[in-house]
C-alpha cells in the first residue's frame, strides 16, 4: 500500500470510560492521529455486531469498540457482553476473508487518557496495513 | 407541522481552544449546506449566557426544531444546552452534540486536519439530529421510609439521621443485638474514648425511636423493584423467647444447663455463655435468645425432665414453639451497612495462631483489656494454673493487609492506630511490660492518629521495622524470626504473647447481598461504590447507598462521616418525595416483537418481563421494558434478533447514518 493512503476508522465508545478517556486526553493535550471518528453510546453493550459490519460497508477501512475495562461497567455486565459478541464477530470477520487488523476491541478507563491515544496510534497504524477496504463496499451512502 | 427538522448549528470556537486548530468559519459555511439545516452560527463561547442566548433566540423566531452543538464533550455541557432548549420551549432531547474540541481540537496539531474532522463530526450529529425524537423523563413517587441492613455504628448512624428527619426506618440486624464491631472494642483511638460509652446511648436510641422498627436476630430475604418503590422481604428468626414478655432479668441463662459452657461469640469464643443468652450486657434489644444449635431441648427434643430457662422464666417468656417470621414493607431507599470481618490467620500459618494459645488476634486482646471481657480487664493468658500474665509481648501489624499472598492488596486503615492503642493499653495494665511492634509501614494518617502514635513511642513503646518470617516455640517463649530491616540486622525476639494485628476483609457472607441488590465488587471485593471520589456512598443501583466497612475499610470517624452522608442521599430522594427517571431507555416494538425473551435474560437490571398480548385476536408474548428500572445501557437492543427492542436517542435508525456519514466522507 502507498505510504500517503490514510485509513478511515469508525469507533464506537461507551460514554462512562472510554469517551470519558478519550476526553481526558483531549484535555491532558496529548497528540494523535485524526483518522479516527468516534460514536457515542451508551455502553459498549449497545454495539450491534451489525453496526462493525454496517461501518466496514459504508467505507470505514477500520472499526473500533471500546468500553470498560471487564468488571468494571457501569451497567454492571454490558462489556461482558461486548466482549462475548466482538469475539465471535472477530473469528467470523477473519472467516470471510477480513484482515484481522480492521477490527478491534480496547477496554480504556475513564483515566486512561494516555492508553486511549495509544488505542487509536495503533488502530490506526493497523488499518494503514490493512489498507483501503472495498470487499464489502456499497456505492454509495444508504441511511 | 414539527416534524419536518429545522436543524441549527452552534460552531463554538471556544476562546482559541478550538479556532486555534479548527477553522471555524469553514466549518460554519460546510455546515451550511448539510440538509435540513436552516441556521448555521459560530460564537467564542457557546456556553456563555450570550451564546445560549442566540440558541434560545433562534428557536424562537426562525422556529428550530433540532439543534446541532460543535463544542466541547457532551459529558460537559449536554446538560447546560438541554436546559438551553427547554427554556427556549423545545424538548431537550432535540440536542445533538459534535465533540469538536476534546477529541478534535485538543488532540490533533495540523488545522487541515483538525477542520476536515470537525467537519465530519457535525456532519454525523446533524443526521442523527433530524431523527431524534422528542423523551420526556418520568417521575416516580418515593415510598418515605428506608431499608438500613447492618446494625452496627455505620447502620446505627444511617437510622438515626433519616429518622430523626421524620422518615421510618427498617434496621434489620443479623445478630441477636445491635452494636456491630464496635461494642466488641474496649477503647478508640486516638482518644481513649470507652467505645461503650460513647456507643450505647445511640443503641438505645435506635430503639426507642419511634419512627425505627429494630429487626433483629433478622436477614434480608429478598428486595424487588427500583429507586422510591423497594419491596422488602425479612425473615425474623425466632428467637424461642417471646419478646414482649421477656424482661432481661437473665435467670434463663443462669439456670441453663449449658451455662458457662458455650464459647461467647461477642468475646471471640474466649469468654463462655449458656444456649440462652444476652449477647453481652448491653445487647440491644435487651432480650434473651435461644441458641437453636446449641439449645439441649432443640437439638434434641429434651432437657432433663423440662428445660430449666422455662421453668425459671417468672413471665413465661420461653417458647419453644416459635416460628422464624417473615416480615414485608416497602421502602423508597436502602443503605447496605454490613461491615466486615477480620482476616483470619490461620491462613498465615507461618504466624502460628493455629498452633500457640499465646498468638491472639487484636480483636482476641481488645476482648482481654475489656473491663467486660472474660477476664474483667485483666491482661492474663492461660487458664487455673497455668494462667500468667505476659511480660515481652510482641504485635505483629499489616496480617492479611498489603499482602498479594492472600490476595489482600489493599491497606487495612486501622490496624496501625488499633495497635498503638492496644500497645498502650496493654503497657498501662500490664506493669514492666515490654512491648514492640514489628511493623513494615506506620500510617498515622487521621485527625491526632500521628499524635498518639508519637505519645505511645514516648511511652516506651519501641517500634522495629521489619515484618516477621516465622513464630515458633521455645521452652516456654514464643520466638519470632525476624530482621531489623532499618538496622540490617536478623534477629530471635523471645516473647510470651504475640498479637497479630489482622486487617480487615469483606464479609464472608456478602454475596447474599449482592444477589439480592444485584451490587458490584471493586477489585478489594468490598462492595463498589459508584465512583470513587464524586460518589462515594452511592451504588450502580439507585436508590441504593453504602455505609461503612462494607464499602472498604475505615475507622469509626469515616465510617459515621459515610454513614451520615449515605443517609443524606437517602434522604434527598425521601424528602423531595418524587425521583426521576432516566428518559433515554429501552422500548419496544410490541407489533413486531417475537416474544424470545432474550432481552429479558440479558437485562444486567430485570427490566424487561414477557407479558401475554393479544395480537390480531391471537395471544402471544411480548417483551416490555419497566420503564423505572430501565438504566439506559441499550445491552437489550444489541441483543434482539428483529430489532423490535431499541434505545431511544440510540435506536439504530439514529447511530446507522452516523456510521454511514463516518464511514464514508474522507
Amino acid at each position: 500500500m502507498s505510504a500517503e493512503f490514510e485509513p478511515n476508522v469508525v469507533a464506537f465508545l461507551c460514554n462512562w470510560c472510554s469517551y470519558a478517556g478519550a476526553d481526558l486526553a483531549g484535555t491532558s493535550r496529548t497528540h494523535y492521529p485524526p483518522n479516527l471518528n468516534v460514536i457515542r453510546v451508551m455502553c459498549s453493550g449497545r454495539v450491534n455486531p451489525l453496526f462493525v459490519v454496517n461501518a466496514l460497508q459504508q467505507g470505514a477501512d477500520g472499526v473500533l469498540v471500546s468500553g470498560c475495562h471487564p468488571g468494571d461497567c457501569h451497567y454492571m455486565e454490558g462489556n461482558f457482553y461486548a466482549r462475548r459478541r466482538f469475539t465471535l464477530l472477530r473469528e467470523l470477520l477473519e472467516y470471510v476473508g477480513v484482515e484481522p487488523g480492521r477490527f478491534n476491541m480496547s477496554w480504556v478507563s475513564a483515566s486512561e487518557g494516555a492508553k486511549w491515544k495509544d488505542v487509536v496510534g495503533e488502530v490506526t497504524q493497523k488499518a494503514k496495513e490493512a489498507g483501503p477496504f472495498k470487499q464489502f463496499r456499497r456505492d454509495k451512502i444508504n441511511w | 407541522m414539527n416534524n419536518k427538522p429545522k436543524i441549527g448549528v452552534y460552531v463554538c470556537h471556544c476562546g482559541i481552544n478550538i479556532a486555534k486548530t479548527v477553522d471555524v468559519e469553514a466549518v460554519t459555511e460546510f455546515a451550511s449546506r448539510l440538509p435540513n439545516v436552516k441556521v448555521v452560527r459560530n460564537y467564542a463561547y457557546m456556553c456563555s449566557d450570550p451564546g445560549q442566548l442566540l440558541i434560545r433566540e433562534d428557536i424562537e423566531k426562525e422556529g428550530l426544531n433540532r439543534v446541532v452543538v460543535a463544542s466541547c464533550s457532551p459529558r460537559m455541557h449536554e446538560n447546560t444546552f438541554r436546559k438551553t432548549l427547554a427554556a427556549a420551549g423545545l424538548n431537550p432531547y432535540y440536542l445533538e452534540m459534535a465533540n469538536i474540541r476534546e477529541q478534535c481540537s485538543w488532540v490533533h496539531e495540523d488545522r487541515d486536519e483538525a477542520t476536515a474532522k470537525a467537519k465530519k463530526l457535525v456532519y454525523a450529529a446533524v443526521v442523527k439530529a433530524r431523527l431524534l425524537e422528542p423523551l420526556y423523563e418520568k417521575e416516580v413517587d418515593v415510598e418515605p421510609a428506608s431499608l438500613v441492613i447492618g446494625g452496627g455504628i455505620a447502620g446505627i448512624q444511617a437510622a438515626l439521621d433519616i429518622a430523626n428527619a421524620g422518615f421510618k426506618v427498617y434496621l434489620v440486624e443479623k445478630t441477636p443485638s445491635v452494636g456491630g464491631r464496635m461494642s466488641q472494642l474496649d477503647k478508640t483511638f486516638p482518644t481513649l474514648d470507652c467505645s461503650a460509652c460513647i456507643l450505647t446511648p445511640k443503641m438505645v436510641d435506635v430503639a426507642n425511636h419511634p419512627n425505627i422498627e429494630l429487626l433483629a436476630y433478622s436477614r434480608v430475604e429478598e428486595i424487588s423493584g427500583y429507586v422510591g418503590n423497594f419491596a422488602v422481604k425479612v425473615r425474623k428468626r425466632a428467637r424461642y423467647v417471646d419478646v414482649d414478655k421477656c424482661t432481661g432479668c437473665g435467670i434463663c441463662a443462669q439456670e441453663c444447663r449449658l451455662a458457662g459452657r458455650i464459647p461467647s461469640e461477642f468475646d471471640m469464643n474466649m469468654g463462655k455463655r449458656a444456649a440462652v443468652y444476652l449477647p453481652f450486657p448491653q445487647a440491644v434489644p435487651a432480650k434473651y435468645t435461644i441458641d437453636p444449635e446449641r439449645c439441649l431441648f432443640l437439638t434434641r427434643g429434651k432437657c432433663g425432665k423440662s428445660p430449666k430457662c422455662a421453668d425459671a422464666c417468672a413471665s413465661g417468656a420461653i417458647n419453644f414453639e416459635q416460628q422464624d417470621e417473615i416480615v414485608e414493607f416497602k421502602v423508597g431507599t436502602v443503605i447496605v451497612a454490613t461491615g466486615f470481618d477480620t482476616f483470619d490467620p490461620a491462613r498465615k500459618p507461618e504466624y502460628g495462631y493455629s498452633d500457640y494459645a499465646n498468638v491472639l488476634t487484636g480483636l482476641e486482646l481488645e476482648r482481654l483489656v475489656s473491663a467486660s471481657g472474660p477476664t474483667g480487664g485483666a491482661v492474663v493468658l492461660g487458664e487455673g494454673e497455668n494462667a500468667f500474665v505476659p511480660k515481652d509481648i510482641a504485635f505483629i501489624k499489616c496480617v492479611g493487609s498489603r499482602d498479594k499472598s492472600v490476595g489482600n492488596e489493599y491497606c487495612s486503615r486501622v490496624c496501625c492506630m488499633y495497635t498503638a492503642k492496644l500497645a498502650h493499653l496493654v503497657q498501662e495494665k500490664v506493669p514492666g511490660a515490654n512491648v514492640r511492634v514489628y511493623y513494615m509501614d506506620v500510617r498515622a494518617f487521621g485527625k491526632g492518629f500521628e499524635e498518639f502514635y508519637d505519645r505511645v513511642r514516648r511511652e516506651g513503646i519501641r517500634y522495629i521495622r521489619g515484618n516477621p518470617s516465622e513464630i515458633f516455640k521455645r521452652g516456654d517463649k514464643l520466638v519470632i524470626k525476624v530482621e531489623d530491616t532499618l538496622a540490617a540486622t536478623p534477629l530471635e525476639d523471645e516473647v510470651d504473647m504475640v498479637v497479630l494485628a489482622v486487617g480487615l476483609e469483606p464479609r464472608k457472607d456478602a454475596r447474599e447481598i449482592i444477589d439480592i441488590l444485584r451490587l458490584s465488587q471493586s477489585a478489594d471485593r468490598f462492595y463498589l461504590e459508584a465512583h470513587p471520589k464524586l460518589a462515594p456512598v452511592d451504588t450502580a443501583t439507585d436508590g441504593v447507598f453504602l455505609a461503612g466497612c462494607a464499602q472498604g475499610p475505615k475507622d469509626i470517624p469515616d465510617t459515621v462521616a459515610q454513614a451520615k452522608g449515605a443517609a443524606s442521599s437517602a434522604l434527598v430522594l425521601l424528602s423531595s418525595g418524587k425521583v426521576k427517571i432516566q428518559a433515554q431507555i429501552s422500548f419496544v416494538n410490541e407489533n413486531t416483537c417475537r416474544g424470545c425473551g432474550y432481552c429479558v435474560e440479558i437485562c444486567p437490571y430485570g427490566a424487561i418481563d414477557l407479558v401475554a398480548v393479544n395480537r390480531m385476536g391471537n395471544p402471544v408474548q411480548v417483551a416490555r421494558v419497566n420503564e423505572a428500572l430501565c438504566k439506559g445501557c441499550g445491552a437489550c437492543a444489541a441483543a434482539c434478533f428483529s430489532g423490535s427492542v431499541q434505545q431511544k436517542s440510540f435506536m439504530d435508525r439514529q447511530i446507522l447514518p452516523q456510521i454511514a456519514v463516518l464511514g464514508v466522507m474522507k
